[in-house]
């Protein structure tokens, strides 16, 4: 099955697939950041991939001079059983991607948190407010250079 | 024996003070602020088995308006300590508080950016209860702490001497900054 999606996804479009890897029978994809919502709208449309289920769509900072960010979507075809994880990298300033809740709407919380932890903006999202942090807050908490307990004053505390 | 043979004569001497005291610390009724596993203690401490009632704090009040002391049990985030500042705000003096648990108290294992690391830096504090989290037992002996520190108080000798009770605080939002 792993074969029959990479074969697709190079069908679909060439240079979808930039790099792939398997492990333990679970397929890896890094895609071109720019293609993300036509690679998705495809997987997700296409009747024998059928990958309906955004399990799960996170970030990573790698930490690396080039492609420092990393957006992860966890997919998952229901029809087939099957799991297909795709990643693409972001430059480390201003890390920009366009949105998927256009192909699953349950991505909008996910993108939210991924934008309020790392500082990824997905453009065209719907609501793009923080998650967990307070609104007025500047800082990216879960970026490697963040220190881990936090900027000196960013929150304010009230008064004793 | 007891009240029957101190009253013999139909009345008793006391100060003011300790009549106040006496009712203050055996009525002390709690604000439960439970925010996190904490909370589950606390919930065991006013069951039968523990029956906080035996104290007098059997009132567990869901209002601020009608309580006497803020139990802080759980782990408080920045986020979460506007609300906590903001529902002692609303408790009328006299009121204490005890820091349930090594989350309120210190931030516990919660060494992050979004935890405050103690309640003590927004609020102020009567009684820290140690554990993770406290056993009931241990939270009843905060609240015994708590009623000799109330018994030793001069609710009325303040008063006279023409010292505030209560002083409202007002301005803006102070910034603290998180230890390092």
């Amino acid at each position: 099955m792993n074969q029959t999606i990479l074969d697709k996804l190079n069908a679909f479009a060439p240079g979808t697939v930039i790099e792939s890897n398997e492990f333990r029978g679970d397929l890896t994809v890094i895609v071109p950041a720019a293609e993300i919502v036509r690679i998705c709208r495809f997987l997700h449309d296409d009747p024998d991939l059928a990958f309906t289920l955004l399990v799960d769509l996170c970030g990573v900072d790698r930490y690396t001079p080039e492609g420092r960010f990393e957006v992860v979507y966890n997919l998952y075809s229901m029809k087939n059983r099957q799991y297909l994880r795709l990643k693409l990298r972001l430059e480390a300033d201003h890390p920009k991607v366009q949105t998927v809740t256009g192909v699953w709407s349950g991505a909008n919380w996910h993108e939210r948190e991924t934008f309020d932890m790392y500082g990824v903006v997905f453009e065209g999202h719907p609501d793009l407010r923080r998650m967990f942090m307070p609104e007025e807050y500047e800082h990216f908490p879960l970026r490697k250079d963040y220190p881990l307990m936090g900027i000196p004053d960013a929150i304010p505390l009230p008064r004793k | 024996m007891g009240l029957g043979a101190a009253m013999a004569d139909g009345f008793v001497t006391t100060r003011l003070d300790s009549v106040i005291n006496w009712a203050r610390k055996n009525s002390l009724w709690p604000m439960p602020m439970g925010i996190s596993c904490c909370a589950i203690e606390m919930m065991a401490t006013a069951s039968p088995r523990f029956d906080i009632s035996r104290f007098g704090s059997e009132v567990m009040r869901f209002t601020p308006r009608q309580c006497d002391v803020m139990i802080v049990a759980g782990t408080v985030t920045y986020k979460m300590a506007k609300v906590v500042r903001k529902i002692y705000d609303q408790m009328p003096e006299p009121k204490w508080v005890i820091s349930m648990g090594a989350c309120a108290s210190s931030g516990g294992m919660f060494r992050s950016y979004s935890v405050v690391q103690g309640i003590d830096q927004f609020m102020p504090v009567d009684v820290y209860v140690a554990g993770c989290p406290p056993r009931p037992e241990n939270l009843l002996r905060a609240l015994l702490e708590l009623q000799s520190q109330v018994s030793e108080e001069r609710p009325l000798g303040d008063f006279l001497r023409g010292e505030k009770i209560f002083v409202p605080e007002e301005g803006p939002v102070e910034r603290i900054s998180t230890p390092s």
